[in-house]
């Protein structure tokens, strides 16, 4: 049985194929650490009791949303799923309203009514992450089709994993949009698991980014641990987008370092992975890839890397006493934010 | 005053509000050629943008009609009831749910029009009346017409609320006529019927029937036979039943004592069922006499006529549920 991809190591150190900005990069990278120490924290203070109910660390996919969202602009959307905190961090969503959410905490984005499966900022486009997988994707196209009966330049993208991939509403949506050639971009992050069943099981295709074909649009295949790669080929989608060439279908082949949820500690990972297959993963770490990048390229020190590990570690750290601080919603709350032109309740 | 085929008053709200607001489309399966009369001569009107063919994907169209309307858009959707059950995850996992979820971020000013199609012969794939399903699920608004003024009416009303709401169109009045308001008739220039107003159909004095949709019509008939009889009943239609005028109700059974809900859904966790308790609860003392709930029997719609006609609510089984209610 073929539990995972093979590993590609191409790319450890990478030369730039395409002009990107130096600010940018270092931004990529500070979201990166800032996504990876959110998720060490959140990992230490669930197993400390902090806070209840799920959480699902996205470390080892950083470079996923990072890059992704590092071609979006602040006006376009992004809809995600139960692994949700990277995608809004990737998009310049704020640590803080995130960590108080997770506490359930009325600073949280949605003044803990979502937890950890539903954070959103719609102030920058983050239209909300959906725990029923593949649920957020027909959503997102909503968003696109919107900019096609306008006439507006925004963009659509959804994340959504290898497991959802099978999902109807995916398949749909993706017909949806190419025939109605909406400007939005499939984002599959392909982390080989849905929970315990390798992604070689389930789907029928050798790859995800195989299933466009059918919908007429472009599939590419991407190393979903290099963020340079992965920016290039959402920027590429997005140019196609505006410019009036439809949606395009991304596959990022990346790795959940971590278990399916915190909390889910049953489930012993040598049941359905080898600690081998892990350790391969791990020796191809999106950060690492990216800071030899940037040090081979002479575009950043080792000692300005490590600086913004550790700026993003302090914001976290900040983030969590903020949390912390946050009162628990009052009983009268309950019953807020139900209705946009409010009824009687029964 | 004109008088006004139910689905021409479909046809006018939408045409009015899609003239009225450039963020109102439509979607929806065949709606171009309008299969089903509702959106006859929208697409000349409206063009191709805004009168959207959909492929035979609820979950898909569902999920893009809610995403556009939180983003700004006003999407109304046709659909069959019998077909909401495909698109349900879209309805109840991100409709009803995104705005609460999301702390309050999130609106969502999209309408469904979904036809109940029931009591022609359509079998038990095509006659869903399902409104007491989504009742139970808080986060969206429900509304049920009885006549073309309160479809025209409600239907504006729909589109211009900031909520999820889905108007079930009661498929056996589509061929109803009544009277319609012309615009220029009204101080407001048009029509709109708020939610949560019951109406009074017909005033009474001895027994309440609160009727919902097409039961409505069914109601108000009987009342006007038993009246010849020397029973005064009095015919409230809610019109809306998220939200649900409790008053209205409340307040008739207190005068009445006797309360009989004519409602065409299964009688199971019905429409039905939640005023019986809604009465039971807070005008027990009112009562004279036990609550009768006149709904569709617990079975599928069977497609022979000799036994369709066996399920609904109809003048005989009202007559006889209020007449029940009259023996104690």
């Amino acid at each position: 049985m073929r539990f995972c991809r093979e590993v590609s190591s191409s790319c450890e150190t990478r030369g730039l194929t395409v002009d990107i900005d130096r600010d940018l990069l270092l931004l990529m990278l500070r979201r990166m650490w800032m996504i990876r120490n959110f998720e060490l924290k959140v990992m230490e203070v669930h197993s400390a009791g902090e806070f209840t109910g799920a959480a699902h660390p996205y470390i080892g996919e950083e470079a996923v949303a990072v890059g992704a969202c590092a071609a979006l602009e602040d006006t376009d959307y992004i809809a995600g799923n139960h692994r949700s905190h990277g995608h809004p961090i990737a998009k310049g969503g704020r640590v803080d309203k995130a960590m108080a959410e997770l506490y359930g905490r009325v600073d949280g984005y949605c003044k803990g009514k979502g937890g950890s499966m539903h954070l959103a900022d719609y102030s920058i486009g983050i239209l909300g992450e959906s725990g029923i997988l593949g649920s957020s994707v027909p959503v997102a196209v909503g968003a696109a089709l919107a900019a096609h009966i306008k006439g507006e330049n925004f963009v659509s993208l959804a994340f959504f994993g290898d497991g959802a991939s099978n999902q109807g509403a995916l398949h749909e949506s993706m017909n949806l949009a190419s025939v109605w050639n909406l400007p939005m971009i499939f984002l599959c992050e392909n982390n080989q698991y849905a929970v315990t069943t390798s992604y070689a099981e389930t789907v029928a295709v050798e790859h995800v980014s195989d299933r466009a074909s059918a919908y007429n649009m472009p599939g590419i295949l991407v190393d979903g641990q290099d963020v340079i790669a992965m920016y290039e080929a959402t920027a590429e989608a997005v140019k196609r987008a505006r410019s009036g060439q439809g949606p395009t279908l991304i596959e990022g082949l990346t790795y959940r370092y971590e278990e399916h949820s915190l909390g889910l500690g049953r489930v012993r990972r040598g049941e359905y992975r080898t600690e081998e297959e892990i350790e391969s993963w791990r020796k191809r770490d999106p950060l690492t890839i990216l800071e030899g990048t940037l040090i081979s390229q002479g575009m950043a020190t080792r000692e300005e890397c490590d600086a913004i590990n550790a700026e993003t570690v302090d914001e976290v750290e900040k983030a969590t006493e903020f949390a912390r601080n946050s009162p628990f919603p009052k009983p009268e709350e309950l019953f807020d934010d139900m209705w946009a032109n409010p009824i009687p309740f029964p | 005053m004109a008088q006004t085929v139910f689905v021409e008053a479909i046809n006018q709200a939408i045409s009015e509000e899609m003239a009225r607001d450039e963020n109102v489309f439509i979607m929806g399966e065949d709606i171009r050629r309008a299969v089903y009369g509702a959106t006859q001569d929208l697409l000349n009107d409206y063009g191709e943008k805004r009168v959207l063919d959909t492929p035979l994907s609820e979950n898909g169209f569902f999920g893009a009609a809610i995403g556009a309307s939180l983003v700004g858009m006003r999407p109304i959707v046709e659909t069959l009831t019998s077909f909401m059950w495909v698109g349900m995850d879209q309805l109840i996992s991100q409709a009803a749910k995104m705005r609460y979820m999301f702390g309050g971020q999130a609106t969502l000013p999209v309408v469904f029009r979904a036809t109940m199609f029931y009591g022609g012969g359509a079998a038990a794939h095509h006659s869903d009346r399902s409104y007491p399903m989504f009742m139970n699920m808080p986060g969206i608004k429900i509304v049920v017409p009885s006549n073309p003024a309160d479809m025209k009416g409600l239907l504006k009303a729909a589109v211009r609320d900031d909520d999820p709401t889905i108007v079930f169109e009661d498929g056996t009045l589509f061929g109803m006529r009544g009277d319609v308001p012309d615009n220029a008739d009204l101080p407001q220039g048009e029509l709109v019927v708020p939610f949560g107003e019951a109406k009074i159909v017909r005033e009474g004095t001895d027994v309440t029937v609160v009727g919902i949709g097409g039961a409505v019509n069914i109601a108000a008939a009987v009342a006007d036979q038993l009246a010849t009889e020397g029973i005064s009943v009095e015919v409230i239609d809610p019109r809306t039943l998220v939200p649900f005028d409790k008053k209205t109700v409340l307040d008739s059974v207190e005068k009445t004592g006797r309360l009989v809900i004519a409602d065409p859904a299964h009688k199971v966790c019905s429409a039905a069922s939640e005023i019986a308790s809604i009465v039971a609860e807070e005008g027990f003392w009112s009562l004279q006499a036990p609550i009768q709930k006149v709904a569709s029997e617990q079975v599928h719609i069977p497609f022979s006529p000799a036994l369709e006609k066996l399920v609904y609510p109809d003048f005989a089984k009202i007559t006889a549920g209020v007449k029940r209610t009259l023996e104690s």
